[in-house]
Parts: C-alpha cells; structure tokens; sequence
C-alpha cells in the first residue's frame, strides 16, 4: 500500500483541503470555534468543575437537569444560527446587482446549517428540554418513565450538534438547504461532504427525538399523580402529551428518508436518483410526512405555555379547557393530513392538491379557536404584563398575520405564485418565530425561577422582549413583500432595484435580533449577579396555579417530598384558596430514584464517532463507534444497581427546611410580582 | 394633529406601494399582472385577505382592548376569576371560522380547476408549444413549431395561450414567470405542464425558483410578450441569427453546468445579446430523448404511441 493509502485508511478523505482556508470568513468561523471550545475546556479546569460537570450534569438522570442542558444547547445552537440569519442579512442588502461578500457556495452553506439548527438543534432542544423540565412536575411525578433514554435523547441531540460544530472546522456543509431534497444532494450533483454531515446530523437528532416522543408520551400516560385525570392536566401538559405522539410517528419518515439518501450516496442505490428508477418525488412525501407534523411539534408546546401564561397572569381560570384539548388533539391529527401543500407545483392533479389545500385550512379551525380561547381567558381577569405576558400578547397578534397567509399559501392557486418565494419564508418564521420562539422564551422566563431559584431580571427581558417584536416584524413583513414581487428563497444576488428597499429593511430586523439574542444574554449575567435579590426559594414568584408551583425552587432531585394528590384542575390555586398548602404531610416515606449513569456520554461520544467516520469514510472510526454503543449497552445490561434511595429522615429534614423557609418569607402581593419583595409566596387573595 | 398623521400614514402606504408596484421595471410580480391566469391569482388573493379579515380584525382589535381594559391596575372592571366557559361564545368561536374555511373552501374548488396549470386555456386560436428543458443554471426554450430554440429569452404571442411542456436534465427546478401566472417543478424523466398567456405586449422576467446550485441566482430570463407580427418577425429574427442548429453535440455542450454566459461563450455566440442563445432546427425529439434518457425502455409490449394516446385522453379529460 502506498502512503496515500494509509492516509485514506486512517483518516479517509480529511486532507489539507478539508480546512477551511479557502474564505477568511470561513476560517475566523471555525477558529471561534476552536477557540471557543478551548475557553470552556480551560475555564472548567481552572475552576475545577469537571468532576462537578460529570457527576451533577453530564452522567445526571434527572429530568430537570436533562432539560437544563437540553435548553444550554438550544442557547449556543441559537447564537450560531442568529449569527448565520444576519450573515445573509446582510448580503442580501449588499447584493442588487453586485456579488455582495459571500461567494455562492458559502451563502448556501448558510441557509442550510441556519435551518437545519434552527429545526433541529435550536427548536428541538428548546422544547424537548422545557417539556423535560415542566412537564413531570405538572403531573407530579418524580421523574419520566425512562429516564436512562432521556439521557440517551440528549446523547443523540448533543452529538448531532456536535457535528455541525465539527462541519465548520473541517470541509463544507451541505448547500442543500435544511429539507435536503435530491437529486440535488445526490453524489451526482454533490460528491463533497456537505450532505452526508446534513444526514447524519440530521439521522442523530430524529433518532434523538423519537425517543424522548416515546418517553414523554409513556410518561403522560403512567406518571400521573394520584387524581391528575388527564382533564385535569395543565394544558401544556396536554400539548407535550400531543407533540409526544407526533414525535412518535413523524420522526421515523425523516430517519427512513434520511437513510435512504444515504444508501443512495454510499451504496450507489437509486431510491432519489434521477435515473435507474429513482423517483426524488418519495423523497418529499417521506419528508414532508415527517416535516409538516414537525411544523405542529414545534408550535404545539409553546401553545401550552401560552395557556399557562394566559390563565396565570389574567388571574383566571383558564378559558374553554375542553376547547383547547380538543382543538390541541385535532391539530394533532390533521397534522399528518397535509404534507401535500408543501409541494403543490409538483404537477399533481389540481384535485388532488384541492382536497390538500382544504386539509390544510382545517388547521386554522382549531388554531383560531385557541387563539380566540386566550384572549376570552383575560376578559374579567386582572391582567399583570410580565415578561412571559407580553411574549403571549405579541404571539397573538403576530401569529394571526402569519396564520392569514397560512390559509393564503393553503389555496393551491395562490399557492403556484408565491411558492419557493421569499413570500413562505417570511410565513413560516411569522409561525415559528411568535408561534414557536416566543412561546419557549416565555417558558424560560416562566419556569426560570422554578428551575435556578431566583427570577431574571424584567428590565433587561422587557428589553429583550422589545427586540425580538421590532426585530421579527422588520425582518420578516418586509420577505412578504419580496415574495409577493418574485423572489425566490436562497438568492445570493438579485438583479431588480425594487428589492433592495425591503433587503435593507430587513437587514436593520435582523440587527434588533441580534440585540434581541444579547439582551437576553445580559439578562441571564445580571440575574446571576442579583441572585439574592431575585431569589424566590419559597417557590411560587407567579401566584401559580398548577402544582409545579407548590415545591421549593429549585425543587428537590425527587421533586416532591410526598407525591401530591389533586381533586381538580389548577389544582396548587385552589389548594391556596383552601389554605391547603405548604402544610406538612403526615409522614415522610424512602424515595428511590434512578442513580447517574454514564451511558449517555459515552453514546454521545460514539454518535459523534459514527457521523463523523461516516461522513469522511473513516471506517474504522465508524466500527469503534459502533463497537462502543454495542459495548456500552451490553456492560449497562449486567449493572444491577441501578437505584438508589434517599431515605425518609433526609426528605423530611430538607422538606420541612423549606417549610421553616417559606414560613418566615413575607407574602408579596402581586403588584409587588417583579420587585426583591417577591420571594416567592404569593398573597392568597384571589387577584 | 391626527389629520397630519393620518397624511403621513396615507404618504408612508402609498410610498411602500409605490416601491412595491411602481418600480417593476422588470415587471417581475403578480401584483402587476400581464396575463388572465396572473390577474386571477391577484384578486383570489386580495379576496382570501378580505375574507380573513373577519376572523383576523377581532384579534387586532380584542387582544389590545381586552388587555389594557382588564389590566391589574384597572379595579374598576368586572373581575370574574372562576368564569370558564360559555355555549354561545362557544358556538361563535367555533362557527365562526367553521364557516369561514368553509367559504375559504368553497374559493379553492370553485377556482382550482381554471387555475390548474393543466388546464388548457380557452382561447379561438391554437395553443403554441413551447418545451422547456431546465439545466444547470439557465432554461432551454425549444418552439418545435417554429423549428428555432433560444435560452435566456422566452419570446411569446400576445393573446394566444402557450402550452408549455416542460422537463429537467438536470436536478429539480421550478419554471416561473410570476407576471403570467403558476410556476411548475421541472424534473428530470417526467413531463410537467403549464398553460399561460400573456394579454399584453411588455417584458417580464422569468425564473427558476427551486435552489439547484451555485448559478441559480443567474437562472433568469426575460420574457418578451409582443403582438402577432413582432412574434412572427423574432422568431425569423433568431432563425436568422442563430449560429449554430441544437444538435446532439451542441445540446451536449449546452448541458454542462454552466450559466447562460458561460454557455454563450462556449459556444461562441458572444455577438449574440448578453445570456442569450439562439439556436435553429432543434434535433425534432431532443425534448422526448431527453425524458427518456432518465426512463427504463418501453416494454415491447406497451408501444410508446399506446402511452401517448393515454396521455391525450387524459388530457381531454382535464378540459
């Protein structure tokens, strides 16, 4: 064998030419990476923490913590992909007429690894890990049903968006853009490396997310505390319960589509091949029977939160509780009715694309119901604008405009106009932005307080708040324009003068995004720092209503000392009413709780190996990873000891710590809900 | 001091109107249309807007309204914590876009079928064919009638529908010209159609709309819509002025991965204007070979002329 060989046996098709040097930009992109990654690593050596990372975090079953680091992924995912967003910003306003500073290829590059995060590694995350979090606390229970998976799930989520940090550093990501249809990324048209990192990252996390689906789902179902009927359920546990099911079944056509491309690629098979029978046309059915019911997984639990923050804050009961299940589960179900839409220019009969486009306007049945659910939940209540309430009022507002050219893009006839125009990217973020993004961030100023034990700072969210509104609407109203005038999505340089007013428009949005991404970052830092001021240890900073609410803040890793039983709906509120809470229980029993296991690491360093091997055909890489899963499980098998149980006196001794605590904290009145006065009891009056 | 603010609303609508509908040079946009099937999608879509306003305005007007009216601060209002459910506002928030998607229905299936790509326009005069071959990165115009063939330039009748027979040899791609109406994915071993026309001489711009690699921000063309004996005199013009006919070894040429330009210049036609290409006597089954390139063999058994008449038949059928 000779030396080039050997080269390609250990390190396949890496080269020199993998850097990437061949654009300065590029290069600064993967040397913040490097460098990044490097600062973390030598930041927790100097503070010592790596023991602390691997017992407490890394190896950790809690659910809590699983959706903590679900949600610190989703964050950095967000910074790159905000980042990648105002990139092509920004080219697009440089770009009438004029090449702009971003060659072709690296502007699709852009659009590709922006969608692709945003789906896949920032949404994702961002709901699995706040679902994670609140969900097993609204219903009572000590932790989800297989909380070994949950790790797994996060194993896979977390190698995935390793490898799109990889992809920055070495070769060049897909220029498929984040729905990858061939033929275009076949190794016809694509032979570089680009779309085998989109398939594998991509396989990773719908592998990811099909197993929290699962968990969640059982969870629901199995873990409810004594008396939590389902409809009795919070709402958002209702939404988790319906984007579980739809995880379960939408998934897999992603991983069936993405695997068969890659049989296509390495095998030289010909399932989307233009010649030799392939047919690009299964292509889009597989995944868009996977990427519309993903449109609803996305939506659906931030619709939970907005239920939540709607009843919470008007001081309400919530509006048509059977409404919304209803209309959450019809979602649900006419999700998987739809998937046509996305490809009604594909020459099908217009029947057929008639019958679609009505199933499609279905959806806004139930949706326009909720919406309408929420804003009879404030009449007669007593409205409190907080951070989370003013997300909920501006997703209202902003999501009807996008649900309108919804119902516009669902008529086929409109449909073949605006089309692959920038007209659908500005719907789907006018969906996904309110619908989505809002939601989550108003979860995390929600939750946030429960979660870390003190609230964040309102200033700096109603900033953040303000942003993310200006931002939105610069950015993407000015796209309904653009689409309406023809231009196609994807466009690095255009060559009509009547575009470049709307480019530069959005182009200042994006820049209010971007000062939307670091207000929210100075608004962690200063809560961090005013800490104390901002603690709420007693655990109900909202006057709350449901029994997430009734545990110290942060919660124990058992999450409630004695599993609590619930006679109605809102059940912490009317407990609160009755004078029912904080009072101690009779005794104390021994909790078991799942032990750490390291599994979870070790699939994730193995996912990574495998994608990784995968995409530069380093075989042997592949087997190790392989080889270390196959391993890993096997050992994990013979481990017996796998609880562990915290005993009776050491709940009781923490319990009654925290009831000594919220005895002597004040109650604070709501008028003083975002002042160093809220430690976290609520006056018990009804307002 | 609300009169003036109304102007200046009334300037700033009419200014980003004015952007949006006034400055078409290229006159690139529906919203301008230059044909019937354009100018129905442009008021389907301005109806569907008005329709949504129903259910759209009591969101903008209620949620501002209910927020403020019901805020904390405001003591004076109706505070009614355990109030949950009501069948009237029931009945209305369900009916109500019941009915509407209803209606919203209705528009769908009462405009499909003239708004169907496939549908051929009714018209006294004969359609012209026009087949179109999307590569990698500029369109292939073959008029098999007019025995000429041209890329970058689409030259077409006023008044008289164009039957658009269209393919890709290449990967996937959509065929649009926004100011004439619907756009159709091209796809390599299978036929797509589309029937257009243009009601009015002008020149408008086409485009593909379906990302298909590092030249698709260069895969435009323009569209020349002219009056009868202008038709007549530019396909002459391209018959004359092509310098070279669409043979096997030209179209081979043509097919690279190139834009326009590049393939301009590769086949030395630089007299020609910029992005343009004309060629004469296109090879008469160039556009079927190509489909059939990506197609296994007809079996014996079914003859190729048993497949047409199929597709005529259906073709009938759509009319």
């Amino acid at each position: 064998m000779t030396a080039s060989d050997w080269w390609y046996v250990f390190f396949g098709k890496l080269s020199y030419d993998s850097l990437p040097f061949y654009s300065p930009i590029a290069a600064f992109a993967a040397l913040l990476v490097v460098f990044g990654a490097l600062f973390v690593v030598i930041l927790i050596t100097w503070l010592g923490k790596w023991k602390y990372l691997w017992t407490e975090w890394l190896t950790s079953l809690d659910h809590k913590k699983i959706g903590i680091m679900f949600i610190t992924i989703s964050f950095v995912m967000m910074a790159r992909a905000l980042v990648e967003a105002s990139m092509m910003r920004l080219q697009q306003a440089l770009a009438y007429d004029a090449p702009g500073y971003l060659p072709p290829d690296h502007f699709s590059q852009l659009f590709t690894t922006h969608g692709t995060i945003m789906i896949f590694f920032m949404a994702m995350p961002f709901l699995t890990g706040v679902m994670n979090y609140a969900m097993p606390l609204q219903i009572g229970a000590r932790d989800v049903s297989f909380p070994l998976i949950n790790s797994l799930s996060l194993a896979f989520t977390s190698a995935g968006a390793a490898i799109l940090m990889i992809s920055l550093c070495l070769g060049k990501f897909s220029t498929g853009g984040w729905s990858g249809y061939p033929p275009y990324t076949e190794m016809t048209f694509n032979p570089g490396v680009g779309p085998d990192y989109w398939i594998w990252a991509v396989t990773l996390s719908s592998i990811g997310s099909t197993m929290t689906g699962i968990n969640f789902a059982v969870t629901i179902y199995k873990k409810r505390c004594p008396g939590m009927h389902l409809m009795r359920m919070p709402l958002f546990c209702w939404t988790a319960l319906a984007t579980s099911i739809l995880m379960i079944f939408a998934m897999p056509p992603l991983t069936v589509a993405t695997v068969l491309l890659a049989l296509d690629r390495y095998a030289d098979m010909h399932f989307f091949t233009n010649n030799l029978g392939g047919n690009m046309m299964n292509y889009a059915n597989l995944f868009w029977a996977f990427g519309h019911p993903e449109v609803y997984i996305l939506v659906l639990p931030s619709f939970g939160v907005y239920s939540e923050v709607f009843a919470n804050f008007s001081a309400k009961k919530l509006y048509g509780y059977i409404g919304l299940v209803s209309a959450t589960i019809a979602i649900g179900f006419i999700s998987f009715l739809v998937w046509v839409h996305h490809f009604f220019t594909m020459g099908q009969t217009a029947s057929l694309n008639a019958v679609f486009g009505t199933a499609t306007m279905l959806v806004g049945i139930p949706t326009g119901v909720k919406i309408y659910d929420w804003i009879l939940t404030m009449y007669r209540g007593r409205v409190r604008f907080t951070v989370p309430m003013l997300y909920a009022l501006a997703f209202v507002i902003l999501f009807t405009i996008g649900g309108l050219t919804g119902i516009l893009l669902a008529n086929p006839a409109v449909d073949y106009q605006v089309h692959n125009t920038l007209f659908l990217v500005a719907h789907f973020h006018n969906m996904l932005i309110p619908g989505m993004l809002y939601g989550m961030l108003a979860g995390y100023t929600y939750w946030f307080p429960k979660a870390f034990g003190f609230r964040l700072d309102e200033k700096w969210g109603r900033i953040a708040w303000g942003c993310w509104v200006v931002g939105f609407v610069l950015a993407f109203f000015p796209l309904y324009a653009l689409g309406a005038l023809g231009m196609p999505r994807r466009t690095v340089e255009y060559f009509e003068g009547a575009y470049l007013p709307w480019t530069i428009v959005a182009m200042v949005g994006a820049v209010f995004v971007l000062a939307a991404f670091a207000s929210l970052l100075i608004q962690l830092f200063v809560s961090i720092l005013r800490r104390r001021e901002y603690n709420v240890f007693a655990g109900d900073p909202w006057n709350g209503r449901t029994i997430e609410w009734m545990t110290p803040a942060p919660p124990p890793e058992y999450n409630f000392a004695v599993i609590p039983t619930v006679h109605e709906r809102d059940a912490f509120h009317a407990m609160k009413m009755r004078n029912e809470a904080y009072l101690p229980p009779e005794r104390y029993k021994d909790i078991e709780m799942p032990k750490n296991s390291m599994l979870g690491p070790v699939f994730a360093v193995a996912g990574v190996m495998i994608a990784f091997g995968l995409t530069w055909y380093i075989w042997w890489m592949v087997a190790a990873g392989i080889g270390i899963m196959m391993l890993s499980v096997i050992a994990r098998s013979f481990v017996k000891d796998t609880k562990k149980v915290i005993p009776a006196w050491k709940v009781k001794k923490e319990h009654e710590r925290w009831l000594r605590a919220v005895h002597e904290t004040p109650v604070v009145s709501r008028d003083y809900e975002v002042s160093p006065a809220n430690r976290g009891l609520a006056e018990v009056s009804a307002v | 001091m609300a009169n003036r603010f109304r102007r200046a609303g009334g300037f700033l609508a009419v200014a980003l109107l004015g952007i949006t509908l006034g400055d078409c040079a290229q006159q690139s946009s529906f919203l301008h249309p230059y044909g019937q099937i354009a100018s129905q999608q442009r008021t389907l879509f301005l109806e569907i807007i008005g329709w949504m306003m129903i259910v759209c305005l009591p969101v903008f007007i209620l949620v501002p309204w209910f927020a403020w009216r019901y805020r904390r601060k405001n003591s004076k209002t109706a505070y009614d914590p355990n109030w949950g459910f009501n069948w009237s506002l029931e009945f209305l928030i369900w009916g109500v876009p019941f009915a509407i998607v209803g209606i919203l229905a209705y528009l769908i299936w009462s405009w499909e079928n003239d708004l169907d790509p496939y549908r051929p326009i009714a018209s006294d005069k004969p359609p012209l064919e026009v087949q179109v071959v999307g590569l990698d990165w500029k369109w292939l115009f073959i008029y098999p009638e007019q025995h000429i063939a041209t890329v970058g330039v689409l030259g077409l009748p006023t008044d008289r529908p164009v039957h658009f027979t269209i393919t890709s040899d290449a990967v996937m791609q959509a065929f649009f010209i926004p100011s004439l109406g619907s756009q159709i994915y091209a796809m390599a071993g299978m036929k797509t159609q589309l029937n257009l026309i243009a009601d009015h001489a002008g020149t408008l711009r086409g485009e593909n709309t379906q990302f298909n690699g590092m030249g698709f921000h260069m895969q435009k063309f323009s569209v020349d819509a002219m009056a009868k004996p202008a038709f007549d005199a530019w396909v002459k013009t391209v018959r004359d002025a092509a310098p070279r006919p669409l043979d096997a070894g030209t179209y081979a040429i043509l097919s690279q991965r190139t834009t326009a330009d590049e393939a301009q210049q590769r086949l030395d036609m630089n007299a020609l204007p910029a992005a343009t290409l004309y060629f004469s006597d296109p090879e008469p089954d160039l556009f079927s070979k190509i489909v059939s390139k990506y197609r296994p063999p007809y079996p014996s058994s079914y003859p190729k002329e048993a497949m047409e008449a199929g597709q005529h038949k259906k073709a009938e059928a759509h009319q």
